[in-house]
């Protein structure tokens, strides 16, 4: 019995390895006839190294290019490495380190311009069987570039090794491609049913070619324009949904800029216009911590400094607000316009102190490794991690925001001393203590915001002035004094500024939307969420 | 009410108001030529050539200070527009020196500037259509930024946009025209704007004697528009603007209409702004749009907060004193000015909210009145009294 599966074993292993070996003979046969006398017979030598799809043919075929590869008298063919500055010769089919060879006993193979259009040709098909999985899937794609008969074969044997369903799916798609224009009628028709599921510009421009082929049978034809039909219908959701992501991304980046203004303008009723600066501030304390982890702890621990940045920069931002609140702002309580210069001083000092710390050019703040990257969605829609991030950490920072300011006693305090000062004041309330951690509490969400922007753009000192008018706009659109409004203010902001990008372009569509702002204040001066009854009175 | 006015206006054209404005005029005009064409240079009193421009300069910022003081210190429009309409008036007078250069530009082309045979413009796109001619250049650098002020004050003011909301949208439309005029396709010159100016009404810009006359200009200008401003701010139409600097609805409910006062003043501070851009250019030689930069605007006012909001001759004072530094400054320790710039944004606020001419107008009532607790109103915004309402 136990013999019996051993030698189903052992039948099952030689049948397995057969295959290898064969084709290990295969290769050195093959490779033999490099070393051919004629170019014809070297060409062919290199076409069947192309069809037989070994990986171990790369190498070989790639020296053959650079001059590299060498006859030895006995016929074998050896490689020349070069390593730390001595070559050395190996054996080009089993990749052994040759001694009993001199090298001065070699024969060049010499390889013309035509041999090299070969060997290039060769080396596209093989990198199919590449073990690095960018290579393949980017062999997969040039496939489906060119489409020629020949790779069939080829790409169904790569398909049987493919353990990547990505890259499976490619080169599905590549040889859908390939029998579209060499397949019998029912090959090319379930192409087309295979293809229109699909969202790639390109396989509707080979649609489009294959759709104005002359006499075409008019069941193929009818079945082109239903699959061209369903492409670009799927073209126009995924750009719509990718102008949509756009749009709520760049909202979350204006949000995260304008929800400590949403604060110390919106509840306190200070303009601040060394908010920007806080932004700023934040940025470089991120930009700090990525230097001390870096000139501190081991190098494994640098994808941690973000975490650490975080609360640094909510502290540290938060420190400059109620220095500044306790310092300037609180003397100008009740004089807007004079709050609006004071504050407009201090971002000039706070710029320039930066300036003259860090220097005027770009600072570089990387991105950890697990921000960094994507993923596709779908056809030609990418999603970065970093948005992503940015995006949910935008929605904690409003979520905690709101949770502070309803359902603590600090909140509380917040809330009477903004209704009315003085009635707070009676009932105990400290009001200047509320005024210095309501202003420090503010600049502290800039500082965080400072951070999650470093991550998308340059840090740099004037990183604030690109952020201010956006984020007052923001503000006053959604209406003064509650969150809700500066949420949906900011979001509408930015979806409506991406879907206007591809029709009027960046600046003109940034442009429309200041314009239609502008007027829209004129309408409903207090914006989409104007407060209503006795706190709307006394904003006035 | 009647009494009041005219004694305010009798109070505004007084001798010795007179006696300071011709002094003043007598330095300007007469002493500053006189030292620059008949004294020899590097004699201590002679004014080098290359100081006229520079004078010219401040007084055009002098202009542009006064323009902004008569709509803040007298309506309580704080409006970070103003640098806008400055640089729209500089434009309208660079686009009639562009079109003077002719055929002395890189390329010879008789009608196209340089940069539009540059961008492969075929012919003059429409707005620049009748630029040749000083008399509409002219016109257009006080209807533009005037209509424009005119449009968007009226649309505001009408819905009663006030206070911080009128400073944040003045600043938006500043920014929207920033980016704008950054635009190559919008015809202006784009980054580079307008520049390379040879003549201006056929007088060679660059001689010494062209520079004196445009120095000159800026001068005459400055005092007409003084006594404009004064004029405007010593009517009863200055009064109902006071009244509603500090109590706007008030004075609604009184009859008046605020839209229409406060509509009318600030389109005639956004010709005065423009008028003093259009003087401006060709004095620097240059006009592009890094002048409409939303900073640039909010700059003016601390001058005029510096010189003394809601006095005039405070904003003119403001505008020479911190231009004076901001080039000493700049050329001497270039770090130290925005420094400088800022603390003066915050120290002035916070302590000297009156300004220099505020200050001595303080001393002088405490002066009148000895003993007595009560000083001259301070400029103070709406809200305020709102607030103290509340």
């Amino acid at each position: 019995m136990i013999t019996g599966v051993l030698r189903l074993v052992a039948l099952a292993l030689f049948l397995a390895l057969a295959p290898l070996a064969a084709r290990a003979e295969d290769l050195a046969g093959v490779v033999s006839g490099l070393g051919g006398d004629s170019f014809a017979a070297k060409e062919q030598a290199i076409v069947a190294l192309g069809k037989l799809g070994d990986p171990r043919a790369v190498p070989i075929l790639q020296a053959m290019s650079d001059d590299r590869l060498r006859r030895a008298a006995d016929g074998r063919i050896v490689l020349l490495v070069t390593a730390g500055g001595t070559t050395k010769l190996t054996d080009a089919v089993s990749g052994q380190e040759l001694n009993d060879v001199a090298s001065d006993n070699l024969d060049r193979i010499i390889v013309n311009n035509r041999l090299r259009g070969a060997i290039e040709a060769a080396l596209g098909t093989l990198t199919l069987f590449s073990p690095d999985p960018a290579a393949r899937l980017a062999a997969a794609l040039d496939v489906l570039k060119h489409p020629s008969p020949d790779a069939a074969a080829l790409l169904e044997r790569a398909m049987a090794a493919e353990q990547d369903p990505d890259i499976h799916a490619a080169m599905q798609r590549g040889l859908f491609a390939v029998r579209l224009f060499a397949g019998s009628k029912e090959q090319e028709l379930a192409a087309i049913r295979a293809l229109a599921l699909t969202t790639d510009p390109q396989i509707k421009n080979l649609l489009d070619e294959f759709r104005g082929k002359p006499d075409l049978d008019p069941e193929l034809h009818k079945a082109a324009d239903d699959a061209l039909a369903s492409i670009n219908n799927r073209l126009r959701l995924t750009g719509l949904a990718a102008n949509l992501f756009e749009g709520i991304s760049l909202g979350s980046v204006l949000l995260l800029a304008a929800i400590g203004l949403a604060i110390t303008f919106g509840v306190m009723g200070v303009i601040n216009m060394a908010h920007g600066e806080m932004i700023m501030l934040g940025a470089y304390c991120a930009y700090v911590c990525q230097e001390v982890f870096i000139a501190v702890l081991p190098p494994g621990w640098l994808d941690a400094y973000l975490v650490v940045a975080v609360p640094v920069a909510f502290v540290f931002t938060g420190i400059v607000g109620i220095v500044l609140e306790r310092s300037v702002i609180r003397f100008l309580y009740g004089r807007p316009l004079e709050t609006l210069l004071a504050t407009w001083g201090v971002s000039l000092i706070l710029q320039q102190a930066v300036r003259s710390i860090f220097g005027s050019p770009n600072k570089a703040v990387a991105n950890p490794s697990w921000m960094t990257g994507g993923f596709d969605v779908v056809g030609g829609f990418t999603v970065t991690w970093n948005r992503i991030y940015i995006i949910v950490f935008c929605f904690v920072v409003l979520v905690v925001l709101a949770l502070i300011l309803n359902r603590t006693s600090f909140g509380l305090h917040m809330r009477a001393v903004t209704q009315n000062r003085d009635m707070a004041a009676v009932m105990g309330i400290r009001t200047a203590r509320v005024d210095a951690l309501t202003f420090g509490l503010g600049s502290g969400i800039a500082g965080m915001a400072g951070v999650a922007l470093s991550q998308i753009g340059n840090v740099s000192p004037n990183l604030g002035t690109f952020y201010i008018v956006d984020s007052f706009l923001v503000v006053v659109f959604g209406g003064v004094g509650n969150l809700m409004g500066t949420l949906v203010g900011a979001l509408s902001l930015g979806i409506v500024n991406k879907f206007l990008e591809p029709v009027a372009g960046a600046i003109l569509g940034k442009i429309v939307v200041l314009v239609a702002i502008i007027l829209f204040i004129q309408r409903r001066p207090r914006g989409l969420f104007a407060l209503r009854g006795r706190t709307a009175e006394a904003e006035g | 009410m009647e009494t009041r006015s005219t004694a305010g206006e009798a109070n505004a054209w007084s001798i010795r108001f007179w006696i300071g404005f011709a002094l003043c005029g007598l330095v300007l005009v007469v002493l500053v030529p006189l030292l620059n064409r008949t004294v020899a240079p590097g004699s201590p009193f002679a004014v080098p050539d290359y100081l006229v421009p520079l004078l010219g300069k401040y007084l055009c910022y002098a202009m542009l200070a006064l323009s902004l003081d008569l709509v803040w210190g007298y309506a309580g429009i704080l409006s970070l527009g103003h640098g806008a309409f400055f640089a729209l008036g500089g434009y309208a007078m660079g686009m009639y020196l562009m079109r003077q250069i002719g055929t002395r530009g890189v390329y010879q082309n008789p009608v196209l500037p340089d940069f539009m045979v540059f961008l492969q413009y075929k012919e003059l796109p429409w707005f620049w259509w009748g630029f040749d001619h000083f008399a509409y250049a002219a016109a257009m650098v006080m209807l533009v930024p005037g209509v424009f002020a005119l449009v968007f004050g009226w649309l505001a003011f009408r819905s009663r946009v006030t206070g911080v909301y009128l400073s944040i949208i003045t600043q938006a439309m500043t920014y929207a025209l920033w980016l704008a005029f950054f635009r190559n396709d919008m015809g202006f010159g784009g980054n580079n704007g307008l520049t390379d100016y040879k003549d201006i009404l056929g007088f060679d810009v660059h001689q010494p004697t062209t520079r004196l006359g445009l120095y000159l200009a800026s001068a005459v200008g400055l005092g007409i528009a003084y006594l404009l401003c004064r004029s405007i701010t010593a009517s009863k139409l200055g009064r109902v603007l006071l009244a509603l600097r500090d109590a706007e609805s008030r004075v609604r409910f009184l009859g008046y209409s605020v839209t229409n006062a406060k509509a009318f003043v600030f389109t005639a501070s956004a010709v005065l702004a423009g008028i003093a851009g259009a003087l401006y250019v060709p004095q620097v030689g240059i006009i592009n749009p890094s002048e409409f930069s939303p900073g640039n605007s909010i700059e003016i006012a601390i001058w005029v907060s510096v010189g003394g909001r809601g006095t005039l001759s405070g904003a003119i004072l403001g505008a020479v004193l911190i231009n004076l530094a901001k080039t000493w400054l700049t050329g001497a320790a270039p770090e130290i000015w925005s420094f400088f710039l800022g603390g003066l944004f915050v120290f002035s606020t916070l302590l000297f909210p009156r300004g220099i001419v505020g200050f001595f107008e303080q001393l002088r009532w405490a002066r009148l009145w000895p003993g007595s607790s009560n000083s001259p109103p301070l400029p103070i915004d709406e809200s305020v009294v709102a607030k103290e309402k509340a």
